[in-house]
Parts: C-alpha cells; sequence; structure tokens
C-alpha cells in the first residue's frame, strides 16, 4: 500500500462543533489536512460537510473549536484575507466578465500588477486547457468548460489551500470521469492542498489519498481509499462505503448465528461470544453456485460490461444478497443457486465482523478469519 | 398556420376594447378638421400648434424635471432598499410596506403627501412633485429589482469575498453589475409612470410650474381639441417605448 507522505499537518481542525437551531451539523470535529493531499470530505447530504468547507473558506463560524493553518488561528482571518479559495458547486462564475476577466479578478483584488496578471492568467488557462476561449462569456461555455474556469479563478491565486464543493456534480458521467483525472493530474500540477467535498463514494475513492467519512456532523474515519474500503471502522462506514452485505446475528463458536439461516462463518475473537454482531461480506468476495453455503433464488441480475451485479433472495434475510461476478452472468432470473463467500484465507477483502452495540468502540484490530476456528 | 378557434373571438374583442380608444386618438391627432365628426383629410399641423404652444412646451420641461429626479432618486433608494431587504431581514411585513407605495390608490398617497407638507410647511413646487413621484417610484424599482435579485446566484457574492475583495469591492463590483438589468428597467419603469402621473402631481404642485399631464388636463377642461390628441399621442409613443425597454431588459435578465 502506497502511503502518501507523511508531513506536517497543513490544516489542524481541533474539536470544531456547529448548530444550526436543532440540528448539531458538526459534532466535535477534528482533523489533520497535510500539506501537499488531496483530501476528501465524504458523507451523505446533510452530514455537516459543507459546512465544515464553508468553515475553512471563512463563511461560517464555529460555535467551539479551533482551527489553525500553519499554525497560526485561521478562524480571526476574515474570507478576503485568507489563503483559501473554494470551488463552487455552481462554479459562480460572474456573469458579466469574460473569462479573463473572471480568472483576473482574484489577482486584481490582491493588486499584481497588470502584466503580471496577464501572464499568469495565460498560463492558468493553459493549464486547464482553455486556451483561446479568454474572450467568452461564462453563459457561451460548456459545462465542462465552466468547471475549467472556476478552478482556474481560485489556481490562479495560489492558495495555500483549495476547497472544492461537489466539484464534479454538475458534470454528465463521461466529462465527470475525464475531469476526475483531470484534477488529479492539476493537483499533481500545481501543488495545492486540495480539499473536496462530495457525497459520492467512487468519487472520493479514486481522487482522493485520505478520507474523511462524516456522518450526522461527525468525523466516522478518517483513511487512506483501501483501507477504508477493507477495514471499516464501523456499520455506518462499512455500509456507506461501497456496497455490502450486512448480516446481523449472534455469536457463538462456530460463527455468526442468524435466526431461520443457520450458522455463518464468520471471524469473531472468543470473548465476543453471545454478543450481537454484524457481519459485512463485499458483493465480490461472495461465490455462486458453490458447493456449500446458503441456498437462494436470483432476484435480479444487472450487467454493467465488465462485471454483473446478481441480488439473490435468500430465506431468512431481510435483504437479498449481492454477488458481483465477472463478465456475464452464469445464471439467470428465478434460478435457484447456492452462495458463499470464502472465510479460511486470510486475504485483503475478508469479511469482517464487529459488535452492534459496540461499532463505536471499533477499530479493534481486524480479526483474520482463521482466528474464528 | 394556426387553427382559428373560437376563442380567438373573445381574445380579439378585449384587444378591441384596450385599444380602440387610443386607435382613433392616434388617428384623430392627425385629422386636418378640427372636430372628431368628420375627416378632412391627414394632417400634421396640429403637432405644429403643439409645439408652438408655450404653456405645453414649459408643462414638457417641468415634467422632465421632475421625471428624471424622481428617477434618480428612486432608482439610488429602490435598489438600495432591495438589496437591503433581501439581505438584513426576512420580515414579510417590512417587505409588503416597501412596495405598498406601488400598489396604493393615487389619491391616497396624494391626499397624504399634501397633509403631510401642509404639516411640515413645506413650500409647494416642481420640488414637492418630485419627491411625491420618487416615493412610488423607490417601490416600484424596489419591486423590479427585488425580482432581479432572486434569480441571482448567491454564492457570486461570496465567490467575490473568496477571491479577496472587501464587501464594497464586492457591492460595485459583483453585485450592481448583476442587478443592472433590473435598476435599469425599474429606473424606465418609475420614468415612466412619474411621466403621465396626474393625481398625486396636481394635489402636490405649487400655483406655478405645472407638469404636462396638469397642464393637458386645464386644456381639456375647455373641450379636447386635436391639439391634445397629438400631446396625447406623443405621450403615449413615449411611454410605450420605455415599458417596452423596461420589459426586454428584465426578460434579458432572466436568461443570464
Amino acid at each position: 500500500m502506497s502511503n502518501p507522505p507523511v508531513s506536517e499537518p497543513l490544516v489542524s481542525i481541533q474539536g470544531v462543533s456547529r448548530r444550526f437551531g436543532d440540528i448539531r451539523a458538526l459534532e466535535q470535529v477534528s482533523l489533520d489536512i497535510r500539506q501537499g493531499e488531496f483530501f476528501a470530505l465524504l458523507g451523505p447530504s446533510g452530514c455537516g460537510k459543507t459546512t465544515l468547507l464553508r468553515i475553512l473558506a471563512g463563511f461560517e463560524h464555529p460555535d467551539s473549536g479551533s482551527v489553525t493553518l500553519d499554525g497560526a488561528d485561521l478562524l480571526a482571518v476574515p474570507p478576503h484575507r485568507r489563503p483559501v479559495n473554494l470551488m463552487f458547486q455552481s462554479y459562480a462564475l460572474f456573469p458579466h466578465m469574460s473569462v479573463a476577466k473572471n480568472i483576473a479578478y482574484g489577482l486584481e483584488r490582491e493588486r499584481v500588477p497588470k502584466r503580471e496578471i496577464r501572464e499568469r492568467v495565460d498560463e492558468v488557462l493553459a493549464t486547464v486547457g482553455l486556451t483561446g476561449l479568454a474572450r467568452r462569456r461564462p453563459h457561451q461555455l460548456s459545462g465542462g468548460q465552466r468547471q475549467r474556469v472556476a478552478l482556474a479563478r481560485a489556481i490562479v491565486k495560489r492558495p495555500r489551500l483549495l476547497l472544492l464543493d461537489e466539484p464534479l456534480s454538475a458534470l454528465d458521467k463521461k466529462v465527470r470521469a475525464e475531469m476526475q483525472l483531470e484534477l488529479k493530474r492539476l493537483q499533481h500540477e500545481v501543488g495545492i492542498t486540495f480539499v473536496v467535498v462530495t457525497h459520492d463514494q467512487e468519487e472520493a475513492m479514486s481522487l482522493a489519498d485520505r478520507i474523511a467519512v462524516l456522518s450526522e456532523g461527525r468525523v466516522r474515519q478518517v483513511d487512506a481509499p483501501v483501507p477504508l474500503y477493507e477495514r471499516p471502522a464501523d456499520l455506518f462506514v462499512a455500509d456507506f462505503v461501497g456496497a455490502n452485505n450486512l448480516i446481523t446475528g449472534v455469536v457463538t463458536t462456530d460463527g455468526l448465528r442468524v435466526p431461520g439461516v443457520g450458522v455463518l462463518p464468520c471471524p469473531a475473537s472468543p470473548d465476543a461470544v453471545g454478543d450481537t454482531a454484524t457481519l459485512a461480506v463485499r458483493p465480490e468476495r461472495v461465490r455462486l453456485g458453490a458447493d456449500g453455503g446458503l441456498v437462494g433464488v436470483v432476484r435480479d441480475v444487472t450487467f454493467f460490461g465488465g462485471t454483473t451485479r446478481v441480488a439473490v433472495d435468500v430465506a431468512g434475510l431481510d435483504r437479498p444478497l449481492l454477488a458481483t461476478v465477472a463478465g456475464a452472468a452464469v445464471v439467470r432470473l428465478g434460478d435457484k443457486t447456492r452462495v458463499d463467500w470464502p472465510g479460511a484465507e486470510p486475504a485483503p477483502g475478508r469479511a469482517t465482523s464487529w459488535p452492534c452495540g459496540r461499532a463505536a468502540a471499533w477499530p479493534a484490530p481486524p480479526v483474520r478469519p482463521a482466528d474464528c476456528r | 398556420m394556426r387553427r382559428f378557434s373560437w376563442l380567438h373571438v373573445p381574445a380579439g374583442l378585449t384587444y378591441l376594447f384596450l385599444y380602440l380608444p387610443i386607435v382613433v386618438l392616434v388617428i384623430m391627432s392627425f385629422n386636418a378638421a378640427d372636430t372628431p365628426y368628420r375627416w378632412d383629410g391627414f394632417d400634421t399641423a396640429w403637432y405644429g400648434r403643439l409645439f408652438a404652444d408655450r404653456a405645453v412646451r414649459e408643462g414638457l420641461v417641468n415634467t422632465l424635471i421632475v421625471a428624471t429626479g424622481a428617477t434618480a432618486l428612486s432608482t439610488v433608494l429602490g435598489t438600495l432598499l432591495a438589496v437591503g431587504l433581501a439581505r438584513y431581514t426576512r420580515s414579510k411585513l417590512l417587505d409588503a410596506i416597501a412596495v405598498a407605495p406601488a400598489v396604493l390608490p393615487d389619491i391616497v398617497l396624494a391626499i397624504g403627501l399634501l397633509a403631510f407638507y401642509t404639516a411640515v410647511q413645506f413650500t409647494l413646487g416642481l420640488h414637492s412633485i418630485l419627491l411625491a413621484h420618487a416615493v412610488f417610484g423607490t417601490a416600484f424599482v424596489a419591486a423590479v429589482v427585488r425580482t432581479r435579485l432572486a434569480h441571482v446566484d448567491g454564492s457570486l457574492e461570496e465567490a467575490s469575498r473568496d477571491l479577496g475583495a472587501t464587501a464594497v469591492q464586492t457591492f460595485v463590483r459583483i453585485t450592481l453589475p448583476s442587478l443592472a438589468p433590473g435598476i435599469v428597467a425599474g429606473a424606465l419603469l418609475a420614468f415612466s409612470l412619474s411621466l403621465d402621473e396626474f393625481v398625486i402631481a396636481f394635489f402636490t404642485a405649487g400655483p406655478q410650474d405645472p407638469t404636462l399631464p396638469i397642464v393637458i388636463y386645464s386644456m381639456v377642461r375647455f373641450g379636447v381639441t386635436p391639439e391634445i390628441n397629438a400631446l396625447a399621442t406623443l405621450l403615449l409613443a413615449v411611454s410605450f417605448t420605455f415599458v417596452i425597454l423596461a420589459q426586454r431588459l428584465s426578460r434579458l435578465t432572466e436568461s443570464l
């Protein structure tokens, strides 16, 4: 696993809370964002990620807690003096100004000499691939081009920190994939620390070096994409990041006893026996047509091209079991099939479990399936 | 080609009802005869007579002074009012009160203003008409600018702040230009309303310096002459131009 280079935190967020009336948007949030990394704030809508972003930009103030940038108090600085720029979800391009004027706006406010402004605008236009469109007005551009202008306008100021609010949400799927690569390339090229807010876990996984998962104003887990996927810290993360089959039962010495289904193989430490626990199995770990395991009826087959997602109804489980298989499916709707998942070998992508009632007490060191038997 | 439908009949009649008197007026202003009962042929002589009339010319100058001044005042106040209302209060009541002068019956405003002027012993004259017109003009401008404000992306101002602009720079460089079409539309509306406003002007005018509508009124008291038709036609042309301009501008704003 490739770890991003460890360095001093650029931004340090300590115990930040913010309420709107009865709603707790942020609750004791503490995070460190490192110099030069691509950081993602991931969570469902209403989890507080946008509030946190707006606090960093200076448009919101926390009720309590502190935020420092390069060790200095950031909260005392008004938004127009912060070395932080925000790329708005709506892009917020000034409709009465040309592309060049939009980009030059921030530099003019800094009283950068005119010649330098022209040079830097030309340079950044080349960086985002918009040379030749300098005189256009925003309404004459496509969605992807507008996004590039918004990005150019923010990075031309060479901020210490660039915030991106749902940067790809307004784009259609193809342009989105293109811009995803583009954003990564740009971040590498300009060397600015990026913080992106998104509700799209795939986007976060493909863009970011590290991801903070937020839910109901709290940070659930901060990790690189691979450990986040493989070792979710709690039930929420397990369910939110990637697809997962979640099966709840009682831990026994043999595995997990699920009423109406039987005992499923599962990793659990001996002292957890008797506890209620939830088993999480990634769909790509589930095998169809195996010898043993559970018996079910194929309820839905969705072909994605490279992979196929199969939903299998298993008696006793309230949700159909999802399986992802490579290529086209070998089963058809209504087929009876056996499902199981390998639990014996200690491999990445293993099934993990944790006590339901003590979900917040995770992470204990992940228990290898071998320890189970 | 649209097919005929019986619904077109009432629509046509409605337009006829609205515009027939105006059409007649315009035609009569070009009538060589001095009575509306006969048509003596096309003639622009009444327009010549009109321009030779000193009272009309002076009335026109007075009206332009009042309309220009009232428009300037109400554009500034109305814009500030609209921005202030949108940004600093959520009170529906304040909102309603702000635009009320636009819908209040003229006569109520007229009597109120006269009573107020008398109470504070304000000398009446062109300036008192100007201020009176600024009262409803401000309300109209505020209403139009508020509509425009609702269409402007609120994050524009934040973006400006984010890029390093102060609050004042943001207002001048971002807020005002985004509102410009609404402000211009409001100003045109205020101008055209002031131009032909009679009731309030009549109540708040001094003994000298009548505005054009008051001049027309005093002329009409001795019977409608074709000269008045010509004058009305000209006023109509000006008002129409302004209203259409204002409409086009406010439509333009929506596409931005």
